[in-house]
């Protein structure tokens, strides 16, 4: 590669393993923000410099600088977390973030608009509930996500295990995070990272481990992932899925979303085995010139999984097992309450854009607040954004019925399936890479999607539907049947055809529409499906099947002759 | 401001003459420079072109000193006892009679006791305080050095504000130690309020009856025909120049408590020239709604035609434009009461922390909607306060905008008794619409509170608030006059993210090497609230190395609780790290301000 390496690179290799200067910029008075170097650095510790977009003109002209502030995603393997570690993010977010929490696409906390000067408290809050930020974001394994929810509830325990080995094998070894935020004493860096070597790896690479027939987390969507493969109700082992991504750039064709590749099996004890060197194989060979080229999916397409696969099993000194069957049958949230074989309840409530606030006649801040108070199980937040009251025993069933009535937390039920299975990035005011809204526009989109539903009678019919403010895909918008993606203040291009499984990436439709656009070119489709379609057929496969989109990709299994035998 | 003017002299002067002229042009600012030369080619031409009348001024009649000249010293802190000491030097000399002025600061005190006649102007600060430059002056007269003054006649002005208690203290102690002292009453004490013109006047007048009558005694002489001169073709407090606006941005975030505007204003044409620390002296207009809610309250006519002072206008005109409507003053709470059938307020005014408890509180409209009484509109004219000019420190640098003046205005603006209440010039500013409003203005001075003149010296400047306005002024100052000095300024507020003033404009400034240091106080960003003066002290050791190393420190904004607190710590600084006691930092700190590197700018 002769191409000079992105400044990214330089800024991670001086980085003194992720330390950068991130103490001189935190006691920096003058400015709110961190310096330049710093706002890389600090994403490996799990938090982005960002600033309240709506006001940065306003304060331009004020003479003040724009109004910084820090997101902070938390590192929560398969979205897991108790009682008092909700109660005590809440506590954090009122006391140092906006007063909300959210719930993100890749089952992590977010706490925003924390300023500069409360970083640290608030790092030292999240640690002291035995939660860290580590690895959240940056160019490094990012939280790993894992079904909490399986249809076969005992095998939950076990998959959400493999969910935390496997985060915590591929973390960073450097204590810079317990140096700068929690007062460790330092070590000065230099630390063995054997696995993620000096400059880490080329760009973000994310994780998921599904459960059929649910594939909730959008496995395909992922540099790597695992679908469990359960035998009598055991886990006997994992399909292997690599190269997989959402992110893309407006106009630029050597940048795509992919669907991951079925590579083979391995068995449970393999696992870490098998991510550790994937991870490698992207550490050694992904771009690390052009960052919109670097994530495994370009790595793959660009050399052919063929090589992929020799290099992983070559490093690995074993072959995979091949491919066991398995089905999805979607992608979205099971609500409402639902048993497990230990007898023990879940609950799955909708929270509109995963955004834990009080609003008028749904005060979800306070409602899980006092179900947080009482509740003896443990909390789980899907990859859609929403929340399950797990492992609650029926006799207390009542209670948490009761404070879900008292505080308007039940639109789950009283939703369409349209709004339910909707996801939006959160996009302005606070994402610097966001194009359009995303989270603050979904409810209005929504309403007007559904006046056309009722007039073609689909009212009932569960299409999904995400919106992004950019096209780097953090709502996993081409696999949905139909998507806005951020293009300009207003303006989105249009995608539709995806399946309701995340099997099939969507196609391209109209581009740059503002919202009359979108939903004139969509009316005739929705007419189109109201009369046409066939018993439960989804919007998009009846696109597909009436020839309104060209039928697009769907995941590759790679066979071999070999595992064939 | 350059030193050393070599005069180069005609041929066709006389020595006496090109004597007088360098005595004239000693010390003249650019301003007045660049006026004298219009000024004496307008004679040149044949005849002056000011549209004022030419008023009768000055020059002395006789080089040779004599032996006992009226001495006029002045305290000032905001230019008004200056200004009223220099009237009474131009008048002295125009009759003239030998004159010669001090500033306070500038007196040598062991000539006091040689002195036969002597006229202080002095102003009362806040709560009894001298003026900066009179520190030293009052503590040696009122101090146990003072010497007995048998031969002394004199007489003091004393300026100062109504709505303190302790009003014109200063010239009060000044006027009754000179008596203890020995010295003889030429005539009464003067006393003004803020609204000084008239009383000021008159007491001028008399100072200069009794100066003739007393060196005309002495001397003998008689009073030489004086030249005429024109009035300056520069505005003035009187003559204003009305300056465009060009911008008016509110400089606090939105979740702000406090409105701070910056204002820039358009100088062009205006011949004006100022230096950092200079002020800017604004003519208020007061709210139209505030004149009608008093109309209102006192039953009268906005439009009947009143007279006072020889100007006749209507009541609303005077309202709005000629008098004080937002200050309450003593004597108006007086005359309030007495045309008050409120048994209950009659009472009140009889004590005077009541009436002390109201100038703080109250308003004009709020007292005559509260406490109603019958007015007619001649007696209200009459006896409310003339509107006063607002200075506001200059916040720019003529050297980076020539023709512009910014000033730095924190809007008062607040609900008291159920309505809006506001203070009058930052509203009025605060209201001014870019490119369409205008703001009468005129410059003052404060020789007090330049730049060192050598741009090597460092500057420690502290300016919490809108007192960081000069500073503004200065830093631009010294990074476009490449002034090699270091330049380190202590900012405090309420919080970082909202009212950090002109915050990317220090970041640019600490960028470029402009501003050395910059120390930040924000008071509700954490429990404990952090002013300036912690800043300071926590920085002691370098403050007090800079300061040994020659440098100024300046200090402006809050009188009543930033600069007293600030000045705490510059003495805790030389007790810590100058190893003093009390006694030995308040003389190194009263030696600062006697090298005039202590300088403060406060109100």
């Amino acid at each position: 590669m002769s191409k000079a390496l992105s400044d990214v690179e330089r800024i991670k290799a001086q980085s003194n393993r992720l330390r950068g200067t991130l103490t001189e910029s935190l006691n920096n008075p003058v400015t709110g923000s961190i310096a330049p170097d710093d706002t890389t650095v600090i994403k490996f510790h799990g938090s982005y410099q960002q600033d309240d977009r709506d006001i940065r003109e306003e304060r331009r002209l004020q003479k003040l600088e724009p109004d910084y502030s820090f997101m902070i995603r938390t590192r929560l393997p398969g979205g897991v977390c108790t009682p008092a570690q909700w109660l005590a993010l809440d506590a954090l977010s009122q006391k140092y973030a906006n007063g909300t929490l959210r719930l993100t696409t890749r089952q992590a906390f977010q706490l925003h608009g924390v300023v500069k000067t409360d970083l640290k408290q608030t790092m030292q809050g999240i640690n002291a509930a035995l939660i860290d930020t580590l690895a959240a974001c940056g160019d490094v394994n990012r939280n790993v996500l894992c079904n909490p929810n399986p249809v076969d509830s005992r095998v939950h325990a076990e998959v959400y295990d493999w969910s935390v080995k496997l985060s915590e094998h591929l973390l960073p070894k450097t204590r810079a995070y317990y140096e700068v935020w929690l007062g460790e004493e330092k070590v000065g860096g230099g630390e063995e990272e054997p696995i993620l070597r000096d400059t880490y790896l080329p760009r973000k690479f994310k994780t998921a481990i599904a459960v059929p027939p649910h594939n909730d987390v959008d496995v395909f969507a992922h540099d790597l992932g695992f679908i469990a493969i359960l035998e009598g109700g055991k886990l006997v082992g994992f399909n292997v899925t690599v190269g997989g991504g959402m992110g893309a750039t407006h106009g630029d064709d050597t940048t795509f979303p992919r669907l991951a590749d079925v590579i083979g099996f391995c068995t449970p004890d393999q696992l870490l085995q098998v991510a550790e060197n994937v991870v490698k194989i992207q550490r050694d060979f992904g771009d690390r010139s052009a960052r919109k080229n670097s994530r495994l999916k370009y790595t793959i397409e660009n050399r052919g999984i063929g090589w992929f696969m020799d290099a992983l099993e070559s490093r690995l000194e074993w072959k995979l097992g091949a491919a066991r069957a398995y089905s999805f049958d979607h992608n979205g949230d099971r609500f409402g309450w639902v048993e497990g074989h230990d007898g023990k309840w879940h609950l799955t409530l909708y929270v509109d854009s995963g955004r834990v606030a009080d609003r008028p006649g749904s005060a979800y801040l306070t409602g899980l607040r006092e179900i947080a108070c009482i509740h003896k199980g443990d909390l789980r937040l899907t990859a859609n954004q929403n929340l399950i009251i797990a492992g609650v025993a029926a006799a207390e069933r009542p209670q948490i019925d009761a404070l879900v009535e008292k505080h308007g937390l039940g639109a789950f039920r009283t939703s369409t399936p349209l709004r339910l299975n909707a996801l939006a990035c959160v996009a302005l005011p606070t994402c610097a890479l966001a194009m359009a809204e995303a989270e603050r526009y979904l409810p209005d989109f929504l309403t007007k999607v559904e006046q056309r539903l009722t007039v073609h009678g689909l009212t009932d019919t569960r299409i999904h539907l995400r919106i992004t403010g950019c096209p780097n895909g953090c709502a996993r918008p081409y696999l949905a049947e139909v998507a806005l993606v951020g293009k300009g203040p207003g303006r989105y291009n249009l995608f539709i055809g995806g399946d309701t499984r995340g099997e099939r990436l969507n196609v391209l439709f109209k581009e740059n529409v503002d919202e009359q656009g979108a939903l004139d070119a969509l009316e005739p489709l929705l007419a189109a499906y109201g009369k046409l379609r066939q018993a439960k057929e989804p919007f998009g496969d009846f696109l597909v099947r009436s020839a309104l989109v060209p039928a697009a990709t769907r995941p590759t299994t790679v066979r071999r002759a070999l595992q064939q035998v | 401001m350059s030193g050393n003017r070599s005069l180069v002299p005609l041929a066709s002067l006389s020595a006496e003459r090109s004597d007088l002229l360098a005595r004239l042009l000693d010390g003249l600012n650019p301003t007045e420079l660049q006026w004298l030369s219009g000024y004496v080619a307008g004679l040149a031409a044949g005849g002056t072109s000011s549209r004022e009348p030419a008023p009768v001024a000055h020059v002395v009649p006789s080089l040779a000193p004599l032996a006992s000249p009226l001495t006029v010293v002045y305290g000032t802190q905001t230019g008004n006892s200056r200004a009223l000491a220099e009237r009474i030097k131009q008048r002295t000399e125009a009759a003239g009679l030998p004159v010669r002025i001090f500033r306070a600061s500038d007196y040598p005190l062991k000539e006091l006791k040689e002195e036969r006649v002597l006229y202080v102007v002095i102003s009362t600060q806040g709560d009894g305080d001298p003026p900066d430059d009179a520190r030293a002056f009052f503590d040696f007269v009122r101090g146990k050095r003072a010497p007995q003054l048998p031969n002394l006649r004199f007489s003091v002005l004393g300026l100062g504000d109504s709505s303190y208690p302790k009003y014109c203290y200063i010239s009060r102690i000044i006027d009754e130690r000179f008596a203890e002292l020995g010295g003889k009453r030429l005539f009464a004490r003067g006393e003004c309020d803020v609204d000084f013109e008239k009383p000021a006047s008159a007491w001028v007048d008399e100072a200069l009856e009794h100066v003739k009558r007393e060196l005309e005694q002495q001397s003998g002489l008689a009073p030489v025909t004086p030249i005429r001169v024109a009035a300056s073709s520069v505005s003035t407090r009187d003559h204003p120049f009305t300056a465009a606006v060009l911008a008016n941005q509110r400089i606090t975030g939105r979740n702000a408590q406090k409105d701070v505007r910056h204002v820039e204003l358009s100088l062009e044409g205006s011949g004006l020239s100022y230096q950092p620390g200079d002020s800017l002296g604004v003519w208020p207009v007061n709210p139209q709604w505030l004149a009608e809610s008093i109309l209102k309250a006192t039953s009268l006519d906005g439009s009947a035609p009143v007279a006072r002072d020889g100007q006749s206008h209507p009541l609303q005109h005077w309202l709005t434009r000629e008098l004080e409507i937002t200050r309450l003053s003593r004597p108006f709470i007086l005359a309030h009461a007495e045309r008050s059938k409120d048994a209950a307020f009659k009472e009140l005014v009889g004590n005077a922390d009541k009436v002390q408890a109201l100038l703080a509180s109250h308003q004009v409209v709020d007292l005559v909607q509260q406490h109603p009484a019958t007015w007619s509109a001649a007696e209200l004219v009459s006896s409310l306060r003339r509107l006063t000019p607002r200075l506001y420190s200059i916040a720019s640098s003529q050297k980076r905008t020539p023709d512009e003046v910014h000033l730095t205005v924190a809007r008062v603006e607040y609900d008291s008794f159920g309505s809006r209440h506001v203070g009058t010039a930052s509203d009025y500013l605060a209201l001014q619409r870019p490119d369409e409003g205008s703001v009468r203005v005129f410059v003052e001075h404060n020789d007090r509170f330049h730049l060192p003149r050598d741009p090597l010296v460092d500057v420690i400047m502290v300016g919490p608030g809108t007192g960081v306005a000069p500073f503004r002024a200065f830093v631009q100052d010294r990074q476009e006059s490449g002034a090699k000095g270091r330049n380190w300024l202590f900012f405090g507020d309420q919080q970082f993210r909202h009212t950090f003033l002109y915050q990317v404009e220090w970041q640019d400034a600490l960028k470029k090497g402009a501003l050395t240091r910059l120390d930040l106080a924000f008071s509700r960003d954490q429990e404990r609230k952090i002013y300036v003066q912690h800043r300071m002290l926590e920085k002691g050791a370098d403050l007090y190395a800079w300061l040994e190393g020659g440098a100024y420190v300046y200090v402006c904004g809050d009188s009543k609780r930033m600069a007293p607190d600030v000045e705490e710590a510059l003495l805790q600084i030389a007790m810590q790290h100058g190893k003093k006691d009390r006694d030995g930092a308040q003389e190194w700190l009263d030696g600062l301000r006697e090298q005039q590197r202590y300088l403060r700018d406060v109100y």
